[in-house]
């Protein structure tokens, strides 16, 4: 029995644990602006944070979307529409035997460290992406690249092995990010570049903040502070927007939550587009789909505009193939294999495998997962059937489907911009696909002047669609829901970068 | 009583080293390789090599085990694959997070489970007594997760009293800290206080049912007086166990609460590092986890010592 009189010990752990409360400190991020209620300050929901700063040696899209056109720029930019534009490069000439471009240089350009850019930087910063600096595997777009050649402080000359078209387009990308020799010491935590914001503090896996330099080149941003803040759920990302938390929701990835924000004045929703490619992918090679009429009676039996509505609430486009219509050898392929069960089912007849069963791998990704459904019962109707293996993204995903190639059919949001080589070029690459037939077209299209790479890009991309390469469901849309004040949102993402100083509050 | 504490030491450092070697084995259990993952699609095989080998995961499991167990004690948990940070400070903030959302809860949890689990009993033939458990026994069966949904959808988007997510740590602004933990702290406190006031509620029964209490109650004290007086040292014992142990799950139940609610704790960094299979920092969160729980459970066995004679004379 007890007999002492002191007080309860539970109380006593309260009181402990209460006391060692007072002990935690500060040190993590702020939840984000008070409903903009500042001008120059915006906080923009992203989702898919960043693991470092450092898109040198870690791939993914997520860093190039917070770096490039505001703190990383390149001598050129890809502009809204999907056009090559100046940045830091003046103007550029080609030489006639297309091998050498000389670009003329903005003067008076810095970076945020203080260093003035020059040729040389562009030099460094193009050796260095062949480097072994550089590890990510977009690295390989700069094979291309012979030579450069600072001719003085404001001229560059690039000499490529051979003419590419599409060099000079990928020069907008993060390859073509211009660096300074000074500035890549700690790339992952402290980038170094020309652009109109420095990163004033990063929180992994929260948020990133920005600041506006005072000494850019250009000119300056009305959004003097920006906020990155992300968002591993896309309810989180519309309830904070709500809340006032977040001003500007960017590539939202739930569709069927923009019903809250439709047609109430206090929100605008922008429905721009992509270079993601939503792609059923088969494996060329293996079976059943090493055989073209397996592949092709998939293109038939999918219907891909009830897929996108279902699916993503008819958001996106068709595009009947891997080219979005912002690329300049796009073109209207959705009648190459219309819905046509029929046709469907006698190809799968003619190929000997009726009642087929397959394992369908899908990633745990929100398009994926949404779009999975109603292809297994487009599929069932005629005679396939796809059994749903969730595939965990990236590890799982990467893993078996893209290294070991061990899948007979996935689906993968292909986000890269002009990637159709990429993908299909390769009979190395996990769809597998043979390329036998596009190889010599594709070397002689990126060889070519504009206009023989516009035609001959056409071809070989009808090649692959023909050949039933994969079913390319739909273009991706850029969906943004913002608060009304804000203005100068970049609707479509077509580039890498998310541009932070177009906008501004109206 | 030094003894008691020895064995508790001793089997807290075991019960440590054994979870890191499960930890650690679990980590290249799972597929997914943490240098493909930074490199992403179109890697060379090359390249890949070299990440690893810059990772240090080309190595023989033994050797990165013991790379990475050297440094525990010290604090030093490496540097991520991932992040390329070192991992401890890191660690330190998100720890801190978590243990503020978890102590509050808990804090929470038994303002309202001590007197409603008291009264429960107290009037366990009443109607009173009878709708309480009924509430509890509504609460225990919600998930966190989805009271957190619900808490938002009425008092975030609904009423708007409060943000839907994010954190303010308290030194930076407390007003804004308190308005950003009270929905996650509520919803974390709803299931863990419905499942408290139950184990109040029947340890308080069990006293009442006690010779002693009916002696008190003989010499003219009202039922409540002589439990407030007599029984609720006794009836702490059994709700400081279930404390501790619901600590530790409150502890987990704080994961998926971060989530929903965007906080940066232990939670949404070990989720994010599980993703990214950058095994060391998972190990290291897991050794954290497992760290607290194991220390809560020491410190609780000391405490029944010193609240119970006989438990420390046994020792």
């Amino acid at each position: 029995m007890l007999r002492s009189k002191r007080t309860s010990l539970s109380v006593a752990l309260l009181l402990a644990s209460s006391l060692s409360l007072g002990a935690c400190s500060a040190g993590s991020a702020p939840g984000g602006q008070d409903g903009g209620a500042e001008n120059s300050a915006i906080t923009v929901a992203l989702s898919g944070p960043p693991v470092n700063l450092d898109f040198t040696t870690t791939a993914g899209s997520a860093i190039p979307q917070a770096l490039m056109d505001n703190v990383y720029q390149g001598l050129l930019r890809i502009d809204q529409e999907g056009k090559i534009q100046p940045l830091l490069a003046d103007s550029w000439e080609l030489s006639p035997d297309r091998m050498t471009y000389t670009f003329k240089l903005h003067p008076g350009v810095t970076f945020s460290n203080g260093e003035a850019f020059t040729a040389e930087d562009v030099k460094f910063s193009i050796d260095r992406v062949k480097s072994d600096a550089w590890k990510s595997s977009v690295k390989a777009k700069m094979n291309v690249v012979q030579e450069v050649v600072a001719v003085s402080d404001t001229e560059v000359k690039v000499v490529l092995k051979q003419p590419s078209n599409a060099w000079l387009f990928d020069m907008g990308s993060r390859i073509g990010a211009m660096f300074d020799p000074k500035g890549v010491d700690d790339l992952a935590n402290t980038p170094v570049g020309t652009g109109p914001y420095t990163v004033s503090s990063w929180k992994p896996g929260e948020s990133m903040e920005m600041s506006a330099r005072t000494d850019y080149w250009g000119q300056a941003p009305k959004i003097k502070n920006a906020t990155l803040r992300y968002f591993a759920d896309a309810t989180a990302t519309t309830n904070a927007l709500q809340s006032g938390d977040v001003d500007v929701v960017y590539n939202m990835q739930a569709p069927e939550l923009l019903s809250s924000f439709e047609g109430k004045p206090e929100y605008q929703v922008i429905k721009g587009t992509s270079t993601g490619e939503i792609i059923l992918s088969m494996n060329n090679r293996a079976a059943p789909f090493n055989d073209v009429r397996v592949r092709q009676a998939v293109m038939y039996a999918i219907d891909r505009k009830a897929v996108m509505d279902t699916a993503w609430n008819g958001l996106g486009t068709l595009i009947g193939g891997p080219v979005p219509p912002t690329d300049a050898y796009y073109e209207d392929l959705n009648g190459v294999f219309p819905f046509n069960p029929g046709k469907a089912k006698a190809l799968l007849k003619e190929a000997g495998v009726e009642n087929l069963d397959i394992t369908f791998s899908v990633p745990t990704r929100p398009y994926a997962t949404a779009v999975s459904e109603i292809v297994v019962s487009q599929l069932k109707d005629v005679g396939i059937n796809a059994k749903i293996a969730s595939t965990e993204f990236p590890a799982v995903w990467l893993d078996k489907v893209f290294t070991k190639h061990d899948y007979q059919m996935s689906v993968i949001l292909a986000v890269e911009s002009r990637d159709v080589l990429t993908i299909f070029n390769d009979p190395n690459y996990y769809i597998g696909f043979d390329n036998s037939t596009i190889k010599a077209e594709a070397a002689a299209a990126d060889m070519a002047d504009e206009s023989g790479y516009v035609a001959g890009m056409k071809k070989v991309v009808r090649s692959i669609v023909d050949e039933a390469g994969a079913n390319t469901l739909f273009l991706f849309p850029n969906i943004v829901v913002a608060k009304t004040g804000v203005a100068g949102i970049p609707a479509n993402a077509v580039s890498e970068g998310l541009n932070l100083s177009a906008m501004s509050w109206k | 009583m030094v003894m008691r504490i020895l064995t508790n030491l001793a089997r807290f450092a075991a019960s440590f080293m054994a979870a890191t070697v499960l930890v650690f084995l679990f980590m290249r259990a799972i597929p997914g390789d943490p240098a493909q993952i930074a490199l992403g699609v179109n890697a060379t095989p090359e390249l890949i090599a070299k990440t690893r080998a810059e990772f240090g995961t080309d190595q023989p499991l033994l050797t990165q085990y013991l790379d990475w167990v050297r440094g525990l004690p010290f604090g030093d948990f490496g540097t991520s694959y991932v992040t390329h940070r070192d991992i401890s400070p890191l660690v330190a903030d998100r720890v801190q997070v978590s243990l503020i959302l978890v102590v509050l809860a808990m804090l929470a949890a038994l303002i309202i489970a001590i007197p409603l689990g008291t009264l429960a009993a107290v009037r366990h033939r009443k109607a009173s007594g009878a709708i309480i458990s009924a509430v509890s026994q509504l609460g225990i069966a919600i998930p966190g997760f989805l009271a957190g949904i619900l808490l938002v959808l009425v008092f975030a988007l609904g009423l708007g009293w409060f943000p839907a997510n994010g954190w303010t740590p308290p030194g930076q602004d407390f007003g804004q800290f308190l308005s950003r933990v009270t929905l996650p702290v509520l919803a974390l406190a709803a299931v863990q206080g419905a499942i408290l006031t139950r184990y109040v509620r029947s340890a308080v029964l069990e006293v009442m049912s006690e010779d002693y209490l009916r002696t008190a109650r003989a010499k003219g004290l009202s039922p409540l007086a002589a439990l407030l007086k007599h029984g609720l040292r006794n009836a702490a014992i059994p709700v400081l166990t279930v404390t501790s142990v619901q600590l530790a799950a409150l502890i987990i139940g704080a994961v998926v609460i971060e989530r929903v609610f965007v906080i940066p704790g232990l939670g949404s960094m070990l989720l994010d590092a599980v993703g990214n299979r950058d095994m060391l920092t998972v190990q290291s969160v897991v050794m954290v986890l497992v760290g607290i729980t194991l220390v809560i459970n020491l410190f609780v066995d000391v405490f029944y010592s010193v609240l119970d004679p006989r438990i420390r004379k046994s020792a």
